[in-house]
């Protein structure tokens, strides 16, 4: 007994309780280090790896992503806009490893919810206690023609990285007068304002040196976030510029591309864009397709409490590739959902009931420099299910005066330094 | 108060006890770990614009939160986040807050401007915001090493009269000319930074 220790103690007590309070067969007992993998490094996946040991240090975490680096997807159209550099979106696992995470640079390949073990593509295995996914998405086949080879010349740039960098240098080697066109996918999926966000930046870099171009968005949808706001600012900003075509007017957007010839078509017409940059429809991260934790609709149902996948248990699920509405796929959500994922894992692996949970999502959209615009929302738990709170929340006011929209423009620099922070340091 | 005391007992005692009895509200921890991705981790901030939370005091807190909650406080996003929390929840994320040492950052100031701004604040402001802005007392706000934009938009906002100044404070200010006020914003985010200066 000489090394039973307090927390020993409370685990033994904690896993006790646990078992009548949660009904959950736990685990628990003193000795052996509890485990938790984490896979994939992106908002989702690195905060919740922090915030584990933040919350109990004696808990092993092993991160598995195969990135060296992680560019972040938010910000990225200030990079096409020009206004930023690919490299400010860069960020290393150097903090997490410091603060004891362990990192592998591996892609998972399998998860074995039975025999609680995920596998990478060397072939080595991880047991865990729990294992948190947040893999972020995959795309769908849903544009004949639109495939790997494909997005090499019409970029998707929907993962930032040298994906960014090619439709930046594509709006860079265009001709002053040129057409870009803009596939916008149906919901739901990844950043929901960032197409619109995009026809922005694209539209302040070609007023600025390519005024006689045009951009032309094709969209899956017959409406979009926060429109009213957009639309305000394409009229302010780039009057004229900007041409945003419902899905109903060409009967469901662009179906098809011919990448050779350079060709995008809907069911009514065709272009030959300068430009093209395709936003197919997307799913969730293929190793949670491949783990089985996807339903019919390509994404991952969860528990809102916990994010724990409701098909297999001692899996949850975060960020993009969750069913996390009425919070939405972003950055943000993803890295308040991992909070709340691993206080819940924390307390799960310690034998106690999770408590309570609460969310934020803040997104920012630059529609020009100096020019910022919002939509806020605060989420709790009602009767098991992730709800807004009422009366909260909302756009940035119609009327809202440049002033305002200045303001808005710093707080949104202020949250990509202290997200990224949140999130990597 | 019954309910806070309660509370308050409940996070105590939950790793022994279960913690069935603390559905009513998240813990303190779990909301203020909300705030840090526009405030930093821990209230934080990394700047420019969003300030440090870290450090201020509960009535400041929640005197702010309340003020956004009712609109009487001017802002472009806080009241609309303000409205989502309970005051009870605000009073859990305040006791967070509080507890948090008052962070140092690293700004560039005009050193002429602090200069300036370290004799105004001596003869207009040190009673109230004493330790040149540092002591979180009652309802002053945290002004050391607060991040310039800041306090140049607090004090725009206090200047244009859409947010509510103290009588004392108001007499103060309005004897004040815009460089003044400029050079009081530079002197305040100087301080307990070891990196200042153009």
């Amino acid at each position: 007994m000489k090394n039973f220790t307090r927390r020993d103690f409370i685990k033994l007590v904690g896993s006790a309780a646990a078992v009548s309070a949660v009904g959950f067969p736990a685990i628990a007992a003193a000795g052996g280090k509890k485990k938790v993998v984490v896979i994939g490094g992106g908002s989702g996946g690195a905060t919740a790896a922090k915030y584990i040991l933040r919350a109990d240090p004696s808990i092993e975490v092993t991160l598995i992503e195969p990135n060296k680096h992680y560019y972040t997807c938010f910000f990225s159209n200030e990079v096409i806009g020009g206004d930023r550099k690919l490299d400010s979106l860069k960020f290393s696992y150097d903090g997490l490893s410091r603060r004891g995470v362990k990192v592998v640079h591996d892609t998972a390949t399998g998860i074995d919810a039975a025999a609680r073990k995920v596998t990478i593509s060397s072939g080595q295995s991880f047991s865990y206690d729990r294992c948190i996914v947040a893999p972020g998405i995959s795309f769908r086949d849903d544009i004949k023609g639109y495939d790997m080879a494909a997005a090499e010349t019409m970029p998707h740039a929907w993962k930032a990285g040298a994906q960014t960098s090619l439709l930046r240098s594509q709006l860079e080697a265009m001709p002053d007068g040129g057409m870009v066109l803009i596939a916008a996918p149906p919901n739901p999926f990844r950043c929901p304002p960032g197409p619109y966000e995009r026809a922005c930046q694209m539209a302040y870099y070609l007023k600025n040196h390519k005024p006689k171009s045009k951009i032309l968005i094709l969209d899956k949808k017959d409406k979009f976030s926060k429109q009213g706001l957009f639309t305000q600012a394409w009229e302010r900003h780039y009057p004229g510029m900007i041409e945003w075509v419902k899905a109903s007017d060409t009967n469901g957007g662009v179906t098809r591309v011919d990448a050779k010839a350079g060709t995008v078509s809907t069911e009514f017409d065709t272009h030959k864009p300068a430009v093209t940059n395709i936003i197919p429809a997307q799913k969730a991260g293929e190793i949670a397709i491949t783990a089985g934790l996807t339903n019919e609709s390509g994404w991952c149902p969860i528990d809102g409490k916990t994010f724990e996948s409701t098909i297999h248990k001692g899996i949850h699920v975060i960020g993009d590739a969750a069913i996390q509405a009425p919070l939405p796929k972003s950055g943000y959500a993803a890295n308040s959902e991992a909070k709340v994922a691993a206080a819940a894992v924390v307390d799960l692996v310690n034998g106690r009931e999770p408590g309570e949970p609460s969310w934020v999502n803040t997104c920012y959209s630059i529609v020009a420099p100096n020019d910022g615009i919002s939509v806020a929302m605060v989420y709790n738990l009602v009767d098991g299910k992730i709800a807004k709170v009422k009366g909260a929340g909302g756009l940035t006011p119609a009327d809202s005066s440049p002033g305002d929209r200045q303001r808005e423009y710093e707080y949104a620099h202020s949250w990509f330094n202290n997200v990224t922070q949140d999130i990597f340091g | 108060m019954l309910r806070i005391q309660t509370y308050t007992l409940a996070l105590g005692g939950c790793l022994l006890l279960g913690s069935t009895q603390l559905a009513a509200a998240p813990s303190a921890t779990m909301l203020a770990d909300t705030c840090a991705g526009c405030h930093g981790v821990d209230g934080v901030s990394m700047g420019p614009a969003t300030p440090n939370i870290a450090g201020i005091s509960e009535i400041y807190f929640t005197d702010s939160m309340a003020a956004f909650k009712s609109g009487d406080r001017y802002s472009t996003v806080m009241q609309r986040i303000a409205k989502g929390y309970t005051d009870e929840e605000i009073k859990l994320m305040a006791s967070f807050f509080a507890k948090q040492p008052v962070p140092k950052t690293v700004q560039r100031t005009d050193p002429a401007k602090v200069a300036l701004g370290e004799r105004l604040h001596k003869d207009n402001c040190h009673k109230c915001h004493d330790e040149d802005g540092a002591l979180a007392d009652d309802d002053a706000g945290i002004l050391a090493s607060q991040w310039l934009s800041y306090l140049n938009h607090s004090m725009e906002d206090f200047k244009s009269g859409r947010r509510e100044m103290t009588k004392k404070m108001k007499k103060k200010v309005d004897k004040l000319t815009d460089e003044e006020i400029s050079a009081l914003n530079h002197f305040y985010s100087s301080r307990l930074s070891s990196g200042s200066g153009l």
